[in-house]
């Protein structure tokens, strides 16, 4: 499972890794929208995506936008404060998996990611079946 | 526009003379006006009809005592003619028996009849007294009557010692010359002229040329003291046959005088009365009128005063609420300012807290390791511990912030330096600026002179006019610039500019900016409030705000203070208005 992280809050994402990696799991951090844009079309194995939604430059909408755009299969779990929770329900709307209140329990956190995880694996697999099918049919 | 309550006091007591002198004039002056007119002219209607009154009154009188005189005189005349024998006893026959005749026919007018011969004894004499022979030669009706055809005397006492008047009238008998005299009853004469009374003092009296009284005058009317000297003078009648004058004695008693001549004797009636009584009704009518038009000024005057003072009460109540309302409408815009930026602070110590929590969390899964403290989770635990103290630094430094502007605004003043409030406002804004990619830069004179000015409200102003500029310009970012300066060619006014670089204002709003209500936000966004409350504040500290658009170019909002910029109500002495957020 490949996460990215993306907040403009280093000390508290670079923190965050470092626990998650504790957790065996593998995760990168990019400090903006932008960065994020990039960093999902050179790595596209990418699975979820942890947005903060207040952010300079491109902010978490506009961002969830591009992602979902370019990569619909990447779940995308939005991080939010009190002030900006409207923000992250209009996310949903949009193709955001769930979304997570900041300061967000670590265990909360993992759980959404697996559930989310899970959700784009089985969405995967039946992508897959439906190609399996596809290309059965044409071989009978 | 905007004085404190206290300072209006003046003001209220000005306006509440201008009332009361206004209600005054337009109400009492027509009042007196009115009323001294009709007065006047009352007055003199009244004046002139009791004057002609009493004038008709002893004209008429006087025609009838002269009638009288005259029937009398004829009477007399008459007997003269009848009178053709002089032996005395022949003589007294006839006047007995005249007299009788008379007296059958006139009453008690006659009081007797005589028949004095030229040297002046009385030959002849009928009636009550005892007067055959008396001499009158040396008396002056006899002096009179021998000169003349006929003659009336003055009254006087005589011979009797009781007043009568005499006529006597000339006749040839048997070529010799006699009078014929006739005493007239006084007291009959009198009463014709008692009857002459008019009010409490009139009263009417006969004098003769010489003034002397020939009549009793009215009892009652007190006594005619001297008659006055004017009533002899022969010249003041001028060819009339009567006049009207007033005259005062010397007690200061000012009569009013009728007089007229008689035509057949060389007396005049006179008619007095004080002028007080004659003219009594009009004394009531007026002083009733004074008295009506004191008690209406009363009432002007009470209702000037409490209209007055009520009307300037309510304006002041209302003015008071008017007062509280705005402090009620700065509360609620620095209420929804508050809004704004809450929702940029929230984030801002989401932000360091969950650094805290997670740092937090880092130090316990590192306790969980088995290895125990090895030197390199050792340093992980310092730089964990440093971070947890740092984001809380961060999260008091923010509260802080947000608590001092959250305190209720207070109008207390302090020597501010407006340099620091803007720094301070720049740092609260600076985050929400950052998230809507708006740079906040200042450039601040320095040295600026502490002004006076209530910090709380100045950073009002600057907060609201950074917010607009940041919230102006939405999500395409800009910047602001916020400019202190010294206008040293403007009289020593400070001014402050906020300048941004966005969509500017379209000209038609730049003239409504400033209203209360008005704001082009969407519903629900913003109050409308802001801007006018800002003018509000500026205003009451004698400063002016101006703003200047281009669309597409910015805009800048300019504030010009006086160096002195206070109040001016006595600067209460500042309850340490911290100035060191």
């Amino acid at each position: 499972m490949k996460l990215l992280f993306v907040d403009d809050e280093k000390a508290f994402l670079d923190t965050l890794i470092k626990r998650l990696e504790k957790r065996e799991f593998k995760a990168d951090a990019v400090y903006d929208g932008q960065s994020a844009i990039n960093f999902l079309s050179e790595h596209t194995n990418t699975d979820v995506v942890v947005l903060d939604v207040k952010m300079p430059g491109m902010d978490g909408l506009e961002t969830l936008q591009v992602i979902k755009n370019e990569n619909p299969l990447v779940e995308v779990i939005m991080l939010t404060g009190h002030a900006t929770v409207q923000n992250a329900i209009e996310g949903m709307k949009r193709g955001a998996f769930d979304y997570l209140m900041k300061p967000c329990n670590l265990e909360e956190l993992i759980a959404k990611i697996e559930e989310a995880a899970t959700k784009k694996f089985k969405h995967e697999e039946k992508i897959m079946e439906a190609r399996a099918k596809e290309i059965t049919g044409r071989m009978v | 526009m905007h004085k404190p309550i206290a300072d209006r006091k003046e003001f209220y007591q000005v306006l509440t003379r201008n009332i009361r002198i206004r209600i005054l004039l337009v109400s009492i002056i027509p009042m007196m006006l009115t009323l001294g007119i009709l007065c006047w002219r009352f007055h003199l209607a009244y004046s002139e009809k009791i004057s002609a009154h009493i004038g008709e009154l002893v004209l008429k009188h006087t025609q009838n005592i002269d009638t009288f005189l005259k029937e009398k005189l004829g009477n007399i005349r008459y007997l003269s003619r009848q009178l053709s024998v002089t032996e005395p006893e022949m003589a007294q026959q006839f006047l007995t028996s005249q007299l009788s005749e008379l007296k059958d026919e006139y009453g008690d007018v006659f009081t007797d009849l005589g028949l004095v011969d030229s040297e002046g004894i009385q030959v002849a004499y009928e009636g009550p007294f005892r007067l055959v022979n008396a001499d009158y030669s040396e008396a002056t009706w006899f002096l009179k009557a021998i000169d003349s055809p006929y003659y009336i005397s003055d009254v006087f006492a005589g011979l009797r010692g009781h007043p009568h008047f005499i006529l006597a009238v000339k006749l040839s008998a048997q070529g010799r010359t006699y009078i014929l005299r006739s005493t007239i009853n006084f007291t009959t004469f009198n009463s014709l002229v008692e009857n002459v009374q008019i009010g409490r003092t009139g009263t009417a009296f006969i004098v003769n040329a010489q003034g002397q009284l020939q009549t009793h005058p009215r009892p009652r009317s007190g006594t005619i003291e001297i008659v006055p000297s004017f009533i002899a003078d022969p010249t003041i009648f001028k060819d009339k046959q009567s006049l009207i004058l007033k005259h005062e004695n010397d007690q200061g008693n000012t009569y009013l005088y009728a007089l007229a001549l008689f035509k057949t004797v060389d007396w005049r009636m006179v008619f007095r009365q004080d002028t007080g009584d004659a003219l009594r009704n009009m004394w009531k009518a007026e002083v009733l009128t004074l008295i009506i038009f004191l008690l209406g000024c009363t009432a002007i005057v009470s209702v000037s005063f409490t209209l007055s003072k009520n009307l300037v009460k309510r304006i002041a109540m209302t003015d008071q609420k008017n007062e509280a309302m705005n402090q009620q409408v700065v509360e609620s815009g620095k209420l929804a300012t508050i809004g704004e930026l809450a929702a940029g602070i929230a984030h801002e110590i989401n932000n360091p807290v969950a650094i805290m929590v997670e740092e937090a969390g880092w130090m316990s899964d590192l306790l969980e390791e088995e290895t125990g403290m090895t030197p390199d989770n050792r340093s992980e635990f310092h730089r964990a511990i440093e971070q947890i103290a740092t984001q809380g630094r961060r999260c008091k430094d923010i509260t802080h912030k947000l608590l001092s502007f959250a305190r209720k605004s207070d109008a207390t003043e302090a020597d501010i330096d407006i340099n620091d409030t803007i720094r301070e406002i720049v740092e609260l804004t600076a985050q929400m600026a950052r998230y809507n990619n708006v740079t906040i830069s200042t450039r601040l004179a320095p040295d600026l002179p502490f002004i006076r000015f209530s910090p709380s409200e100045l950073q009002q102003v600057i907060l609201n006019l950074t917010n607009n500029a940041i919230d102006a310009m939405g999500k395409d970012g800009g910047t602001v610039e916020i400019i202190t300066d010294i206008n040293t060619q403007d009289n020593n006014m400070i001014e402050i500019k906020v300048d941004d670089n966005g969509p500017g204002i379209p000209a038609q709003y730049l003239d409504r900016v400033f209203d209360p209500f008005f704001t082009t936000k969407a519903v629900g966004k913003g109050t409308g409030l802001g801007l006018s409350i800002c003018y509000g504040i500026i205003q009451k500290m004698g400063g002016t705000i101006e703003v200047e658009s281009h669309m597409g170019q910015g805009t800048c909002f300019l504030i010009r203070l006086p160096l002195n910029a206070r109040k001016t109500a006595n600067p209460s002495t500042s309850n340490n208005t911290s100035n060191n957020l």
